[in-house]
């Protein structure tokens, strides 16, 4: 047993249902208790999603765990796969269902028998993996059975004529995943490649047969679609280029990458890419010229702390050190299954590497290195707050803020724009602060109440002050005036609790 | 569902049960408001990594003002009982115990530890006398309950630690009517308000459960009388009549004015008190009201049913003067809510409205069947559903505000409404921007293809 207040990844049904759901004409059904269906309630909630989310509960109640799921299962899936006519249906085991130890398998291949969509158990253990485990996982796995399923009907298709490329890996629920996919298509075009799938976001699953026409895959986050990105290598010899294109130096890595595997799919050409990103640095990105700017020399050593998953950690802390000449006191992930990649990425970066998914570790951090900025997920915004220190969010877990309706994205050109942004107003943010405090602030709450609030003639019983001080900091004030008010003109003179209800109830 | 229309024009309530495949929150989510209501207490969650991971989403912001509960995640070493959950639940403890210091520890049951089977009433009574803490035991698990339930459950244990009303006690009181004790959690302020309330009839309340703090449970007889403030308390009054031998009295819900009422009345009554200007408060109240009742006169409204207060509610809005087309339910005590179920019969047949019909269990995917066919003016839906069927047209509240809004009593009545018009309000608000781009509400939907 561990004693946990909050955990940075998600339980493994949800990776499971993000890639359901992010594919279009698929439904997940998950085998679980009254109330595990929250999945719905975020991604309608975050997402702003307009369409209802195609994941139904069979329940798992006090009948269940007596005799069993015996034919419910089964009915829940006939009836989904004929009321929504989906193309798969995933049954989505959760932790309750796992240590039931019923056979799901059997009862999808019953299902299989009475229906025209496919069915597949998403084959994770939760006792083991996470959330972006699971994710990786079950991509792989629909990615597979259709490859498979189609292998024995089609021919291998055919590569494009023109240098194509699919991207694995934008998913529901992802950081800034939509806006970072229209940048990477951009990002493409721009080098004369054109997009050829992209999975699982809004493609429907009949699109998967076609990943083979692709001459290479993209896989921008390391945590979801790298799985899919090996298997395709191991099996249709697709070469893939995994990494996130996050800053100007890793936009070149990354290029440089896709040039070479374009020079060996088709030598005769020069694929030379050079002209493109200097153009690209210099025109559309302004960060390299910020990084040169006044502003900029400012940061110059400043100190921060960079927190988040593998890709948009190890992404940041590169963005800072190199191309800011931030000083990266701390570097971490709660990816603790790849600490490895991640110690070698940001490896002469910081000072000191932090694999951990425990937040008192990386608050107790914080707090020791007293950094001048952090970069992590919500939870380091919230230490930050506690702390006095700023901080920017640059990877999950998120809140709704963090699906922000304009063009944010992390990655390619514009991605360095909104970086540079992201990074600058953290600073400067702190940089008032400091200045307020040392010039004792703007604060002049005390003239502001005495002007406002006449208690003249007027006095607080005991039980009417600890019934207003019950009202919240923020409207207190308002509700103090309106209570004096009332009593004013009621003629009270002293001010009970019952004056203070009475006074809430006559105010319209 | 071709029937639904028809149905709504009988003159009984109906009752229905459906599938049981609809939304609500894990009943775990009652330790949100109930560590906060109770401030010497510590709620410690014993489940898995879902339960967490819910707790942390649904409860927002809460988790980072360093919260009195905590999750003890079972791993896989205790799920194959490699490990002694006994030793492992002690370790845990003291180490609450060394930080926090609680009164009260209450270990809350998941559906993991039901069906794994951990003896945890066995292992608190074990691990209290070892370690010095009162330990309490709720099983308020996703098998058994829906959402506000798992107040329920942790009240009915809280029954048991409820000190013993001694007839010494009892002459200290010095008040002219037997004991009265309510129950159910609500914010101090609305506790107040509530006191206030029957105060103004001289009737005084001898105490609540819970209380402020564990400290403080109030004390039980047979002498004592008790009444609930929430409709999902069955369990809790059960407890209190068999355990505690004291006297439920049965009310409506003091929601809404005209639950407010009956709830003050039915009191009062039962205690051998004459009210005065009970009437008069009650309509003060819906004159203060009036502005909104004008906008919901007329308008229909459908529970998709996930929180237990639907029957309350439903009956204020009929008072309202709004039509009930349908009532979903998670679970319905006919015999703790007969009151409040009486009220919403005669309300009707007062308002010369049809009786709506209640569906206990209800089934999400029917239910938009017959939203698609009856079109009400609101659906009162959690957030699973909301956005998707703002986006067809259908104006939505989230009905979990209405579990964590001040609801109860005369002062609070206006809250509800000021809920239950915002869908409304908002809408005429929007009304131009529809009109001058002719976009009709159902263009929202499928932007995909």
């Amino acid at each position: 047993m561990k004693l946990a207040y909050w955990m940075y990844a998600g339980p493994a049904h949800i990776g499971t249902l993000r890639v359901a759901c992010s594919f279009k004409n698929v439904h997940a059904i998950m085998h679980a208790p009254l109330g595990d269906d929250y999945f719905n309630v975020m991604r309608s909630m975050l997402e702003r999603e307009r369409d209802f989310t195609p994941v139904t509960t069979s329940i798992v109640d006090r009948h269940v765990l007596a005799r069993g799921s015996q034919e419910k299962v089964v009915e829940n899936v006939t009836r989904k796969a004929k009321e929504e006519n989906s193309d798969l249906i995933v049954l989505t085991p959760t932790c309750t269902s796992s240590i039931l130890q019923e056979d799901l398998a059997l009862f999808v291949d019953r299902a299989k028998q009475s229906i025209n969509s496919d069915v597949i158990l998403a084959d994770v253990n939760h006792y083991r993996v996470n959330e972006f485990q699971a994710a990786d996982r079950t991509f792989e796995q629909i990615i597979r059975f259709f490859m498979e399923k189609y292998e024995k009907s089609n021919s291998i298709k055919q590569k494009t004529e023109q240098p194509s490329a699919n991207i694995l890996g934008i998913f529901t629920l992802g950081f800034h995943h939509q806006h970072d996919c229209r940048e990477l298509k951009r990002l493409l075009n721009g080098l004369g490649i054109t997009v050829n799938v992209v999975l699982p976001e809004g493609s429907l699953t009949k699109e998967i047969p076609n990943l083979t026409k692709a001459w290479f895959n993209l896989v921008p986050y390391r945590e979801i679609g790298l799985m899919a990105a090996v298997y395709l290598k191991k099996h249709y010899n697709m070469p893939y280029v995994s990494i996130a294109p996050m800053g100007n130096l890793d936009i070149v890595e990354c290029v440089q990458q896709i040039s070479s595997i374009l020079s060996q799919a088709d030598p005769s050409k020069d694929w030379n890419f050079d002209g493109y990103l200097d153009t690209q640095l210099k025109v559309v990105s302004q960060a390299g010229w910020f990084a040169r700017s006044i502003d900029c020399q400012n940061l110059t050593g400043k100190r921060a702390v960079v927190f988040g998953d593998a890709t948009h950690a190890a992404g940041m802390t590169r963005v800072l050190a190199r191309e800011m000449g931030v000083n990266v006191l701390c570097a971490g992930t709660y990816c603790t299954h790849d600490a490895d990649w991640f110690g070698e990425q940001v490896k002469g970066l910081t000072s000191e590497v932090l694999v951990t998914d425990d937040y008192t570790q990386v608050s107790n951090i914080i707090a020791r290195l007293e950094p001048t900025v952090i970069f992590g997920t919500q939870m380091e915004r919230h230490i930050g707050k506690r702390l006095g220190i700023p901080c920017g969010v640059i990877s999950a877990p998120v809140h709704i803020q963090n699906f922000p309706l304009g063009y944010r994205p992390f990655l390619g050109y514009e991605g360095t724009n909104q970086i540079a942004d992201l990074v600058y107003n953290s600073f400067t943010l702190g940089m008032e602060d400091h200045l307020l405090e040392i010039f004792g602030g703007h604060d002049t709450k005390e003239v502001i109440t005495k002007s406002l609030s006449n208690t003249s003639g007027l006095s607080w019983s005991n039980d009417g002050l600890t019934e207003l001080n019950k009202v919240p900091g923020f409207v207190r004030n308002k509700v103090k005036r309106n209570t004096e008010r009332f009593a004013r003109e009621q003629g009270f003179t002293v001010i009970s609790a019952e004056t203070l209800y009475a006074a809430k109830e006559a105010v319209s | 569902m071709s029937n639904t229309k028809t149905q709504l024009t009988t003159n009984t309530l109906n009752f229905e049960c459906e599938t049981g495949n609809y939304h609500t929150f894990c009943p775990i989510s009652c330790v949100s408001w109930l560590y906060q209501k109770i401030e010497d207490s510590f709620f410690l969650v014993i489940g898995t990594k879902t339960c967490g991971y819910f707790l942390q989403n649904a409860l927002g912001v809460m988790i980072f003002a360093e919260p009195r509960y905590a999750m003890a995640e079972l791993e896989e070493t205790d799920i194959s009982a490699q490990v002694n959950d006994y030793l492992e639940l002690k370790r845990l403890c003291l180490q609450i115990k060394h930080d926090r210091n609680p009164s009260v520890i209450v270990w809350i049951g998941t559906c993991t530890t039901e069906i794994i089977k951990m003896d945890l009433e066995g292992m608190a009574r074990r691990l209290e006398s070892e370690i010095q803490v009162p330990t309490v035991v709720a099983r308020a698990n996703g098998l058994d309950y829906a959402f506000t339930q798992g107040e329920d459950t942790v009240l009915a244990a809280l029954v048991h630690r409820c000190p013993t009303l001694t007839p010494v006690d009892k002459n200290t009181l010095s008040v002219n009517h037997p004991p009265l004790v309510l129950f159910g959690s609500v914010p101090s302020s609305v506790a107040t308000q509530l006191e206030l309330d029957l105060k103004q009839q001289g009737i005084t309340v001898s105490g609540w459960l819970p209380s402020q703090s564990y400290s403080k449970l109030p004390k039980l007889s047979e002498d004592v009388y008790v009444v609930g403030v929430n409709p999902f308390l069955s369990r809790t009054a059960t407890a209190l009549i068999r355990r505690r031998k004291c006297t439920l009295i049965g009310s409506p819900f003091p929601i809404g004015p005209d639950g407010t009422k009956a709830w003050v009345q039915t009191i009062a009554d039962t205690l051998g008190i004459k009210t005065q200007g009970l009437q008069a408060r009650e309509q003060k109240v819906w004159d203060n009201l009036e502005s909104y009742c004008e906008i919901l006169r007329g308008k229909s409204v459908f529970f998709m049913g996930d929180n237990l207060l639907e029957i309350s509610l439903a009956r204020f809005l009929t008072r309202c003067g709004m039509i009930i087309y349908e009532i979903g339910i998670p679970y319905l005590d006919q015999r703790f809510q007969a009151a409040e179920l009486a009220l919403l019969e005669a309300t009707c047949i007062e308002m010369n409205v049809p009786m709506p019909r209640i569906v206990e269990k209800p089934d999400n995917y029917n239910q938009v069947q017959r939203i698609r066919e009856l079109k009400p003016d609101l659906v009162i839906t959690g957030m699973a559903h909301a956005n998707p069927l703002e986006a067809r047209g259908i104006s939505t509240k989230w009905s979990v505000e209405f579990t964590f809004a001040q609801i109860h009593g005369f002062t609070n009545a206006r809250d509800i409404l000021e809920l239950v018009t915002r869908p409304l309000r908002r809408n005429n608000a929007l009304k131009t921007l529809h009109d001058e781009q002719s976009l009709i509400p159902e263009t929202w939907a499928n932007r995909r293809q």
